[in-house]
């Protein structure tokens, strides 16, 4: 129950602070850093819309303490490009209008950016619509917009060339 | 929501981890966290409140993956996404890789461990069954020192292994497969990445074109996964084919009697492991003969 002192880059920047080791990183990111674009659906893994970059990968923030995270580089979505510009899978997503309320945006964003990401380091990568769908399967998407998410993570990572 | 309150340990390695569990006044009310991936949501819901947490996240030298003659051992560590991708666990293993596609998604693959899902044991969980099925060796470390648990004897009940209390789960021996062999793993569940109805691993070893073995193990029909010895019996020797995968499926159904829930019925589960099974045999015997 000692608070113990932990630091991580966050978006590039090295953050240093006290935590509980209770602490989700989510409730971290949140409650601590203000980082509110992290969504907290279910809090029990299930959702996907706290979905971040740990080390490039993605993972489940409600599901990691933010002490699992000491020393390591986290991504979230306000990190995946500049202010006020949009990154590609963002771009996409919003030329497909993937969204109705967007509360699960945040999730499926870090979800295709880790896949687009793995994709430019080399690492197998999904591309038929398929497989796409079998990799979204565990991000939730309430409104029921999955077809136009989908476009959209397909029009990312089929990549120019393989259309 | 967040866990209640614990004390929490980053041992950065295996003795340490032991030591500090040795050293609490009751080790039954501490937790050994890997991955957390199932932990995790029991922590935040507060189904489980321990008093302490070993976190095994700092440890070191139990996440390698490598080749032990006729063994292919993975350290409890090794995240599931790495043993996913490994080149090495495909070769000696491919049940592993083929099972682990099916566990939860890749953002919890990222994270959860191969020997975190072991321990944890769920009975419909596609680790333990696997595990089960190839007859896999677990090694656990405690106060006493080193000690290796046949699968066979590791799953003692729901959510429930023969690790003490003091010990802590360091790598998984996989039997390697040898020239062939085949094997193959099959679920259903509601939606992709949720936990099993039903689901089998399948490992079957030919010999000219006769079953010389088989190995079936069956996940989410019972309160630790299960072998499907009735059938295993029935496949030993056998020709293989549709007659034999038949008479298999339903030795295998009728030795299961699963309860209902909100899921499936157990007549469901029950069909759908047979269903399993025989479609899973047929897919083990044809990568056998690839492998002969």
């Amino acid at each position: 129950m000692t608070d113990r002192e932990i630091t991580i880059t966050i978006n590039g920047l090295v953050k240093t602070a006290r935590v509980e080791p209770r602490r989700t990183l989510a409730d971290f990111l949140r409650h601590d850093l203000g980082l509110t674009a992290t969504h907290l659906g279910c809090e029990h893994g299930v959702c996907g819309a706290c979905t971040v970059l740990l080390d490039g990968e993605t993972v489940r923030s409600c599901l990691a303490l933010a002490v699992h995270a000491d020393g390591h580089e986290v991504t979230t979505v306000e990190g995946v490009a500049p202010p006020g510009e949009m990154h590609a899978v963002q771009k996409a997503l919003w030329e497909s209008g993937a969204f109705q309320c967007g509360f699960c945006t945040p999730g499926f964003v870090m979800a295709i950016y880790g896949m687009e990401q793995e994709r430019a380091a080399g690492l197998p990568c999904p591309r038929s619509r398929a497989e796409i769908r079998e990799e979204l399967s565990g991000n939730i998407c309430r409104c029921s917009g999955y077809q136009k998410i989908i476009d959209g993570a397909e029009a990312v990572l089929a990549g120019e060339g393989d259309r | 929501m967040k866990p209640a309150p614990f004390e929490h340990w980053a041992p950065t390695s295996v003795d340490e981890a032991v030591k500090i569990l040795s050293g609490l006044d009751d080790p039954g009310d501490a937790k050994v966290m890997a991955g957390g991936q199932s932990l995790m949501p029991l922590l935040n819901l507060r189904l489980s409140q321990p008093a302490h947490i070993v976190d095994l996240n700092a440890v070191t030298g139990i996440s390698e993956v490598y080749r032990e003659r006729d063994t292919l051992v993975v350290g409890a560590m090794c995240r599931q996404r790495t043993a996913e991708r490994s080149e090495d666990v495909a070769a000696a293993v491919p049940l592993v890789v083929e099972a682990l596609t099916n566990v939860g998604h890749p953002a919890i693959r990222n994270r959860g461990t191969v020997g975190g899902s072991i321990a944890h044991a769920d009975p419909a969980a596609e680790l333990p069954t696997v595990a089960l099925c190839l007859d896999a060796e677990l090694v656990a470390q405690g106060p006493g020192g080193e000690r290796r648990i046949a699968a066979a004897d590791f799953f003692d009940g729901f959510l429930s292994t023969a690790l003490g209390e003091q010990e802590i789960l360091t790598a998984v021996r996989f039997p390697v497969d040898g020239p062939g062999c085949g094997s193959a793993f099959a679920e259903v569940a509601r939606r992709h990445g949720d936990f099993a109805m039903a689901g089998v691993a399948v490992h079957v070893r030919l010999s000219g074109d006769t079953i010389a073995e088989a190995r079936i193990a069956v996940s989410g029909v019972a309160l630790t996964p299960v072998r499907a010895a009735d059938a295993e019996a029935a496949l030993r020797g056998a020709t293989p084919g549709d007659e034999a995968f038949a008479a298999a499926a339903a030795a295998t159904s009728a030795a299961l009697d699963p309860a209902s829930d909100l899921h499936a019925s157990g007549a469901y589960r029950t069909h759908v492991a047979g269903v399993l099974v025989r479609r899973a045999l047929a897919t083990a015997t044809d990568r056998a003969r690839e492998s002969q």
